[in-house]
């Protein structure tokens, strides 16, 4: 029977918080860079899910989000380039609904079933967007979650799932829009949210014959943390009963919110624990989880812990709107990438293969033709560099005019990877003046921005994610 | 493999003004060079026999015919970068040298303030795939080095800019003094150091400018020089070497050195019998495209021990009145870098100094001259050097 067998998570690193200028809200919430997008955030989880999982186990990747970066074109595809699977897989972009995280979750486990695949991930992101200030933005927040299915070595079993559509107008976003609308708030939530949900959990723990009490964890969306409060209360569940929300640490994280907290669930679960899930959009779906033996053996995942609690407080709002806007340029603009020069070269672009020589051993990124320290020809082996650390050799701080404010300087590194190996990357997620020859790197896929209608993405080098952990967990 | 070594002379040379040449196109810069350097070997244009034409904007060989109105004779257009001047010289030797031609010219030129250019080596576009949105530059690759050498050497920014300043401000006064420099004006240290910030750690007076001009030579079978003038100078010594992105693919290359520069001095020392570089060369003509160049060229050159370049800078060892001059017409810093025409410029200013024609700016009794070029980036670059010395 299909179950969990590895999570990961990811958070941006940024936080509009107290002290981001023009943020007058009490809690935080998590905002990706200006680099980032529901596919890379969908990389970043997906890579920490595997963690050292032999990546050409998984036999299928599904992609879900509501902000994927084309609407004709599969973001499952490049995440599953980027993560470096295999090619003779499944893949699809499961989009459209906040819910379309756990509705993935659902066909995978169908899939597993099914014995289409034995090992299938999931991935879900989004990075949505409302009206700057309009107030629906408050608790918009970026991330993203990855789960991989299986039917052996599973840490939670899925025991059983429920699901129910329900056609309403309380929140959408229109084709060629970039920005979420609702209709007024009483409407959207007593004849939607606050209705469904409530419905829908009854009847499953009705047919699962499963009470309130038997439940040690309850992980259920919801659109702020009022309504999370009120949630939990219309369910009955015991404050110790439901799993955080986080919604005043990274804000409400769409389609992927959802699974990011049954991530944090699972992080907390005891062998023998069962976790409820309840995730609403367009209706609504409902999952009973339960945590095997294995569930403590699962090690390494930077997980929801430490992806919420390493982060950077932003300056300012506007700094933020200005990220947003600049993702959202005009795809149009010069300078694009070329489709066929990433078509060739997606292995190395994507999956960031590199080569060793089966001669004399040295690595070289990009694949070379011919051997730089021995000059055999075409004799070479692929090696992944994306889960490789590194440090940085040299770097020079560019303060170029025509590069945005919020990104100068921009850093550009030369990194020499652990166990050999160099390559030239721009850097992310760091601060400029705290940039120093033989810091810590590791990698992480980024976007170059779109032109010419195309959305380019590479990797970058960025200092450890761990390194911005408080003391007491780094 | 044989050596042309004294085989073939230079016996006629012109230099424009470099500098924003509003009022001149390329051809017409061309065509003052050619000029000077027909008058100055006493020839007319259809004594040439071959032409090789630098250039890395213009894409064919025939704007040079069609500028001097050459009568059907082979026109070869080259191009290797920052070399691409040295590059057109190098393969007239080689003419020469074989015996095909007698008398040839070899010219640069590039007009590069016609293309709304504000810096060296900006490629904009992230093309295919590139690690940074907005473009390379040339500062960037350069800063990677300086960057490197500061950590290599254990150096501190602020001693470490300070050197850096020191070559700026010579190369500003050598251009002071003279008047086809684009700048012709001296800065101090302070300004140096206090530069806005292009690529840290280099700042604006790291870096040379971007400009126009062009520069010619006339060159002949050593053994018919002496029937245009007496006082011609030799070819010595000739190197190239061009990298394999070795520094980008190794991960063992220090990036506080230009191999490409040693293995082409290595060439061309071999050629002129050169053993001991610093003390038999007189002065060189050096690629600064940046301070942080000149100071590691100065080391790959062999003028100085590895990281002790440092301490003869600041020793004044290479000024226009020290041991071994370097850049003494003022260098890219004074002149700026149309890229094809670079290298010509620095061998007029040996070929000048050799004849005892570089007004205030002359070296007594020069000895050799070397002339240095350097293309692409450290890590993987295009090194050029080229021996120059007066008839025995």
């Amino acid at each position: 029977m299909a179950g969990i067998v590895s999570y990961g998570a990811y958070v941006p690193l940024r936080r509009l918080g107290p002290g981001t200028e023009g943020w007058n809200l009490p809690g935080e919430k998590a905002v990706a860079n200006w680099d980032e997008d529901s596919l890379t955030m969908a990389v970043a989880a997906a890579i920490d899910c595997l963690g050292d999982i032999d990546r050409s186990t998984v036999d299928g990747l599904y992609f879900a989000s509501t902000t994927p970066p084309y609407m004709e074109k599969l973001a499952a595809t490049t995440t599953g380039w980027a993560a470096d699977l295999r090619t003779d897989i499944l893949t699809t972009d499961c989009t459209d609904s906040l819910r379309s995280g756990t509705t993935a979750l659902r066909l995978a486990v169908d899939t597993v079933n099914a014995g289409s695949a034995k090992r299938l991930l999931v991935t879900s992101a989004d990075l949505r967007m409302a009206t700057p200030r309009g107030g629906l933005d408050n608790n918009l927040g970026d991330g993203a979650a990855a789960l991989l299915l299986g039917d052996t070595d599973v840490i939670a079993t899925i025991e059983d799932s429920y699901s129910v559509s329900n056609e309403i107008l309380d929140m959408w976003r229109v084709s060629g829009s970039k920005y979420i609308r609702s209709w007024e708030d009483r409407f959207v939530y007593e004849e939607g949210y606050l209705k469904i949900l409530p419905e829908a959990v009854t009847r499953f723990l009705e047919k699962c014959g499963i009470k309130v009490k038997d439940i040690n964890k309850a992980v259920f969306y919801a659109p702020d943390l009022r309504r999370h409060r009120q949630m939990g209360n219309l369910l009955g569940f015991k404050p110790e009963q439901i799993q955080e929300s986080f919604l005043d640490r990274m804000g409400n994280t769409g389609s992927a919110f959802s699974l990011m907290l049954l991530v944090a669930a699972l992080e907390d679960a005891a062998p023998g624990d069962r976790i409820l899930l309840a995730s609403y959009g367009d209706g609504a779906d409902v999952y009973l989880l339960q945590a095997t033996d294995k569930i403590t053996a699962i090690k390494g995942r930077r997980g929801m812990k430490h992806n919420l609690s390493s982060k950077m407080l932003m300056r300012s709002y506007d700094e933020y709107l200005a990220y947003r806007e600049f993702a959202a340029s005009d795809p149009e603009k010069p300078g694009g990438a070329s489709a066929s020069v990433i078509h060739r070269e997606r292995d190395a672009i994507y999956a960031l293969h590199g080569v060793k020589c089966r001669i004399c051993g040295t690595l070289q990124y990009p694949p070379q033709r011919v051997c730089t320290g021995c000059q055999a020809k075409d004799n070479f082996e692929p090696v992944r560099f994306s889960d490789k650390k590194g440090k940085v050799f040299t770097y020079t701080l560019k303060y170029s005019g025509d590069i945005p404010a919020f990104a100068r300087p921009i850093v550009d590194t030369m990194v020499d990877f652990e166990g050999g190996g160099r390559a030239i990357f721009g850097m992310t997620d760091m601060i400029a003046d705290k940039v120093k020859a033989g810091m810590d790197v590791e990698m992480s896929f980024r976007t170059l921005g779109t032109g010419g209608g195309i959305r380019n993405y590479s990797w970058r080098c960025m200092p450890p994610r761990d390194s911005w952990l408080p003391e007491e967990m780094g | 493999m044989e050596s042309i070594k004294d085989r073939v002379a230079i016996v006629g040379m012109g230099c424009t003004k470099f500098g924003e040449n509003w009022d001149k196109s390329a051809e017409d810069m061309l065509v003052d060079a050619a000029y000077e350097a027909f008058e100055d070997a006493s020839i007319e244009p259809k004594d040439i026999q071959a032409a090789w034409f630098g250039t890395t904007r213009m894409g064919t060989a025939e704007p040079l015919a069609t500028a001097l109105k050459l009568d059907y004779i082979p026109v070869t257009r080259v191009e290797n970068l920052c070399a691409t001047a040295t590059e057109a010289v190098r393969n007239a030797c080689f003419g020469i040298a074989s015996g095909a031609y007698d008398i040839v010219l070899a010219i640069g030129v590039e007009k590069l303030k016609d293309q709304g250019m504000g810096g060296l080596g900006t490629v904009t576009g992230a093309g295919g795939n590139g690690t940074l949105e907005w473009g390379m530059s040339a500062a960037m690759f350069f800063a990677r080095m300086a960057t490197r050498y500061m950590n290599h050497y254990g150096l501190n920014y602020d001693e470490f800019k300070q050197i850096l300043a020191k070559i700026s401000v010579k190369n500003h006064y050598n251009g002071s003094l003279n008047p086809r420099a684009h700048f012709q004006r001296e800065i101090t240290e302070e300004q140096a150091i206090n530069a806005p910030i292009i690529c840290w750690p280099l700042g604006l007076y790291d870096a040379c400018g971007v400009s126009d001009g062009s520069a010619a030579a006339i060159l002949c079978r050593a053994d018919m020089a002496k029937n245009f003038r007496d006082d011609y100078v030799l070819i010595k010594g000739l190197g190239l070497a061009v990298g394999a992105r070795q520094g980008y693919l190794q991960s063992g290359y220090d990036m506080v050195h230009m191999e490409e520069t040693v293995r082409a001095s290595q060439q061309a020392y071999n050629m002129a019998g050169i053993r001991e570089p610093f003390k038999e060369i007189d002065l060189a003509e050096v690629h600064d495209c940046f301070s942080i160049t000149e100071l590691v060229t100065m080391e790959d050159l062999g003028f100085c021990p590895r990281g002790k370049a440092p301490e003869y800078v600041e020793a004044g060892t290479f000024a226009l009145d020290g041991e071994l001059a370097v850049n003494p017409d003022g260098g890219l810093k004074s002149f700026g870098h149309p890229i094809g025409a670079s290298g010509l410029r620095m061998i007029y200013e040996i070929y000048k100094q050799m004849q005892g024609k570089a007004g205030p700016r002359q070296r007594k009794n020069p000895t050799l001259g070397l002339t240095h070029n350097f293309g692409l980036n450290p890590g993987s670059g295009i090194g050029s050097v080229t021996i120059l010395g007066p008839r025995d």
